[in-house]
């Protein structure tokens, strides 16, 4: 496979990846929103756009749901934006329509022309009714993928999906945790339920947190849950083990190794070994800045191993 | 305009009271079909295009907007006689195409001959020094020739333009007609129409076939100029459909005069290369060296006979318009024999004459630049405005040797649907011509392109054209029309 | 005359580099009133090189550097013999019909003042290589000598505006001139040996040849405002400057390059001489 076609079909598997996540923790804000205070609002748009790891300007102090709402889903600016996410992958995308599958294309054509001519978010209803069919594009996508031949095309589309899925968790963990314990309060006591609700709702992990846990939610379980749970597959430990997995075939093709499996390795066991209790130990912040320096590098590892420059 | 209503390639000259013989079972399917069904049909063919993506971008509009070409569902008819003839006709001008290129950037014999002017060939912008005493593998230049004809009446076939560098279109071919196979299935029991999806397979047939000798199971490639290029689509449904990789230029590099493909696995010998790229483009090193979109030593490894260029560097001179007007007698001088299809009569208005006659019958001629294409920088004398046509003149004696004059030819015409219900438009046709180690090649079928503005007869997709599926008949395989 | 030539260019680059190709037309070949004895090529790093003709019937090498480097150096080096013969430019191999050099370049096209030259040479009338003496003795008149007024991408009547330039912009100013004129016209890449004394050069030189029905090819020196003759090594021609340079080369990596080239012509001892003295 030419190196370009494999960098384009990396960045489709981010590029949707992170469209879908930006649109989950879209609707999980509106949620929350719903059910806060006029003061606490702003503040739950703000943390949602530290999630994103991108800010309109800094200048504009009162963002408010429809700015937010807007910036998160149609913000040619924000590049995280579900809008901008889309319309990144629908170009690589048409670089690479020659190895997609028909479906793929259409998947991600539909979600493009969806929102392509979409200016305003509307009000608070027509936003979810917007994210509503998102998901089901999205889903769309990922039924494609699941139908696709295990070849290359498929193991660079997922390869791209978990990159930028550990590192989507990895940042909504870190920001909510910080937000709701700012003391640096370990396992402290369930001060916000919703806002911990809305972020088990962007991972898909309400029904997994239940079924696992048999409890109370506690922050150290759902911490605990979105790193070290393989069951639930937006969490760091599945993240880390599909990706040993998928460059392992790889290697099985072209018999050939490099620096993003060490290091995709290297990662998974740490997952495997640790416990959430050392992990808090160490510091929480600590550790999730660490994963994703890590992620950052596994992905300019696999660049470097595919040559994709 | 003319007097006398254009031939219609269904109804002949009989001004909709006779459908032409052979042609019966569209006649009837078009009495049968209700007005909303072929409606309802035609939508169905839009939305298929779309949600596949063939679009192509306009050049020109702010917006590199993505469009789809217009689809007609009504198809144009080729019997099978009529191909054979055709088909003869092309094989022999493709035939000459290549013997010329050979000889202008060889002997130059055609030149010391005298039967094409010197100048005209050498001094010529599509005169390619860089490739000049250099022959590619087998010989072979124009691998794929577009030549766009267009018909005035039962028997007359005329060329209009020889595409010989990148023709585009070949993918509308094949598109139209999957498209009419799910769409209107019926016309394939009533009518014997030969396959054309075959075409991929020809293609890659005959890239393989030109392969440097030595190549062992020759690794071919498609190049694109990318996505945002307007026939993007059709490089990669050809690659697609031939197996072949689509690549771009900074997936290839030169070293040691051999072209590679950069792969995750390591970098790959490329041996023969389809390139949708004009020259000007393939090689900043030699030619424009703001190219982007090239490979820098392509040439060389070129040169070198280590990779094979479709089409060959340079072939751009034999489908200059200020060639064409010689054509016959370049097919005379090649072939021997006679040329099958005929040229349409062309005033050089480089010859002081000619001049004279072109601007005193502005009114009644196309005029063309011969470095122009795509429809741009063109005079359609009956219909252009007063002033139009004033501009043109200025143009013209400003610049004479860039124009070639050409009658306005009464094109045939196909029923098409329309906002006004199924109406005459005038269409022409670009059927594909292939050329390897051994030998030429047609498909039956082509690109009918079709005019959808009433009394038009600018064609290009570029200034709103449609398609039409082109079927050719079996002559040998009885069609099941009436069994049923 | 013999004359032995040393031609260095060298590449300095802030970063290594990936990769390297180019394009070298710095080999002349023999014709008639020029041998070449000896000449040979040397890089001070691994490359591959091969050699080729390109469509002018120039010889050309294309170089290829797989590796990183941060300097580059090419030492072209070699000996020639050459006869006066009034710039008459004969039998040179692969040469194309005079009928190509007849089409303007971009670096070659004329505008209005360029036009206004020309109309006022064909007014003056005379044979075409009075014509064309005339046209040399003109441009070495009006145009002033200068290294640091122009580039490589200056177009002839912008030299012209200007009025000065270096020997590329007072080739390409004759050759847009003679084209005008209906006179095919070509860019010559080569060197010259300085009576003047001035061995050390800062670059190659380059003049022009025309073609007269009579004659054939004849060079022309607008810079020096003569024709040429046994101080001229002709290495290269093309239509204008981009087709004839002596290096077109394009690289990956490398970060910014700094070039310094210097040119050596000297009278050559004979081989019998030069083995004595070592």
């Amino acid at each position: 496979m030419l190196s370009r076609t494999a960098a384009n079909l990396y960045w489709i598997g981010r590029h949707m990846e992170r469209a879908e996540f930006t649109t989950r923790l879209i609707e999980a804000t509106i949620r929350l929103d719903s059910l806060l205070a006029q003061p606490k609002v702003e503040e739950a748009w703000k943390s949602a756009l530290a999630v994103v790891g991108s800010a309109p300007d800094p200048s504009s102090e009162a963002l408010g749901a429809f700015g937010g709402r807007r910036f998160l889903a149609l913000s040619l600016d924000n590049p995280s934006s579900v809008k901008s996410c889309l319309s990144a992958a629908r170009d690589n995308a048409r670089a690479a329509r020659n190895v997609l599958t028909q479906e793929i294309w259409e998947a991600i054509n539909r979600a493009w022309l969806l929102i392509r001519d979409r200016a305003s978010p509307g009000g608070t209803q027509s936003t979810l009714n917007m994210v509503e069919e998102l998901k089901a594009e999205t889903r769309g996508f990922e039924g494609a993928l699941a139908r696709m031949l295990r070849n290359e095309a498929y193991w660079f589309l997922r390869l791209g999906s978990l990159v930028e899925r550990g590192d989507n968790t990895a940042r909504l963990l870190d920001v909510k945790y910080f937000l709701l314990l700012p003391d640096g309060e370990q396992v402290g006591g369930l001060r916000d339920r919703d806002q911990w609700m809305t972020l088990l709702h962007v991972v898909s992990g309400r029904t997994a947190y239940r079924t696992i846990y048999r409890q109370a939610l506690q922050p150290w379980l759902i911490a605990d849950l979105l790193i070290f749970r393989k069951e639930l597959p937006r969490s760091l430990a599945a993240a880390a083990t599909e990706t040993v997995a998928i460059l392992a075939e790889f290697g099985d093709m072209s018999g050939l190794q490099g620096e993003a499996d060490r290091l995709a390795r290297r990662r998974l066991g740490r997952l495997e070994d640790g416990t959430i209790e050392e992990l808090l130990a160490e510091g929480l912040h600590e550790s999730l800045g660490r994963f994703m320096r890590e992620n950052a590098a596994l992905d300019a590892a696999i660049a470097n191993q595919f040559r994709f420059a | 305009m003319a007097a006398r209503p254009a031939f219609d390639e269904l109804w002949g000259a009989s001004a909709g009271e006779e459908v032409r013989a052979g042609f019966e079972p569209l006649g009837e399917w078009l009495r049968e079909t209700s007005a909303a069904e072929l409606d309802r049909r035609q939508h169905a063919a839009e939305a298929a295009f779309r949600s596949l993506g063939i679009t192509f971008n306009v050049y020109g509009e702010d917006e590199a907007a993505e469009r789809i070409i217009p689809f007609d569902i009504i198809p144009r008819i080729l019997s099978a006689g009529e191909w054979a003839r055709l088909s003869a006709g092309l094989e022999q001008r493709v035939h000459a195409i290549n013997a010329f290129v050979d000889d202008v950037y060889g002997a130059r014999k055609i030149l010391a001959d005298g039967v094409v002017p010197a100048d005209i060939v050498l001094g010529n912008e599509q005169f390619c020094v860089p490739v000049a005493g250099a022959r590619p593998p087998h010989g072979v230049y124009a691998h794929i020739c577009g030549i766009d004809l267009v018909r005035t009446g039962p028997d007359e076939f005329y060329v209009l333009e020889d595409n010989a560098r990148t023709p585009s279109g070949v993918s509308y071919m094949i598109e139209n007609r999957e498209a009419m196979l799910r769409l209107c299935p019926e016309l394939f029991e009533r009518l014997a129409v030969r396959p054309v999806d075959t075409y991929p397979e020809l293609l890659r047939d005959t890239l393989q076939s030109v392969a440097p000798d030595g190549a062992v199971q020759p690794r071919c490639v498609l190049l694109t100029p990318g996505h945002y290029n307007s026939a993007f689509y059709e490089h990669s449904f050809l690659a697609n459909n031939m197996g072949i990789e689509l690549v771009e230029g900074r997936d290839l590099e030169v070293d040691d005069d051999i072209v590679w493909m950069r792969t995750i696995d390591g970098r790959v010998r490329v041996d023969v290369i389809y390139r949708r790229i004009d020259d000007a483009f393939i090689d900043p090193l030699v030619f424009r060296p703001d190219s982007m979109l090239g490979v820098s030593g392509l040439m060389a490894a070129y040169l070198a006979g280590n990779v094979t260029l479709v089409n060959a560097p340079g072939t751009g001179i034999a489908d200059d318009k200020a060639i064409y007007s010689y054509m016959p007698d370049i097919v005379r001088y090649y072939t021997g024999e006679e040329p099958r299809l005929p040229n349409v009569e062309t005033w050089r208005c480089r010859e002081p004459a000619s001049l004279q006659y072109t601007l005193d019958h502005l009114d009644e001629l196309v005029v063309k630049l011969v470095d122009g294409s795509g429809g741009y920088g063109m005079l359609v004398g009956p219909t252009a405005s007063r002033a139009e046509i004033e501009a043109f003149r200025a143009a013209l004696i400003a610049q004479p040797q860039r124009y070639i004059a050409q009658p306005t030819l009464a094109l045939s015409t196909i029923p098409t649907i329309t906002d006004k219900g199924i109406v005459p438009r005038h269409v022409d046709f670009r059927p594909f011509v292939l050329t390897g180690s051994s030998g030429v090649t047609t498909v039956p079928g082509g690109l009918t392109r079709v005019a959808l503005r009433e009394g038009s007869l600018v064609v290009n997709s570029s200034q709103g054209g449609g398609t039409k599926d082109s079927f050719v008949l079996d002559g040998e395989r009885a069609a099941t029309a009436g069994s049923t | 005359m013999r004359l032995s030539v040393n031609h260095t260019t060298t590449y300095r680059y802030s970063e290594p580099t990936r990769r390297i190709i180019q394009l070298l037309r710095v080999t002349p070949s023999s014709f008639q009133g020029q041998t070449v004895l000896s000449w040979r090529i040397d890089v001070d790093c691994d490359v591959r090189l091969r050699e080729g003709r390109d469509g002018f019937g120039n010889v050309t090498h294309m170089l290829y550097v797989d590796q990183p480097v941060q300097v580059l150096t090419l030492a072209v080096s070699g000996r020639v013999l050459t006869e006066d013969n009034a710039g008459v430019v004969r039998a040179v191999p692969g040469d194309l019909p005079h009928q190509v050099f007849l089409r303007e370049t971009p670096l070659t096209a004329a505008g209005n003042a360029l036009d206004w030259l020309a109309m006022d040479i064909s007014e003056e009338g005379g044979a075409k290589l009075d014509i064309l003496h005339g046209l040399n003795r003109r441009i070495h008149d009006r145009m002033r000598f200068d290294v640091a007024a122009t580039g490589v991408g200056t177009s002839a009547e912008d030299a012209f505006g200007a009025g000065h330039g270096v020997c590329q912009d007072f080739a390409h100013i004759f050759i847009a001139v003679a084209r005008r004129l209906g006179i095919p016209a070509r860019y010559v890449s080569g060197h010259l040996f300085r009576r003047d004394g001035a061995h050390q050069q800062p670059a190659a030189h380059a003049w022009v040849e025309a073609f007269v029905d009579d004659l054939g090819w004849v060079a022309f020196d607008p810079t020096n405002g003569i024709s040429t003759d046994d101080a001229y090594l002709r290495v290269a021609c093309g239509l204008d400057y981009r087709e004839a340079a002596p290096v077109v080369g394009a690289r990956s990596g490398g970060g910014t390059e700094e070039l310094s080239v210097e040119v050596a012509v000297h009278q050559a001892r004979s081989q019998s001489q030069w083995q004595v003295q070592n």
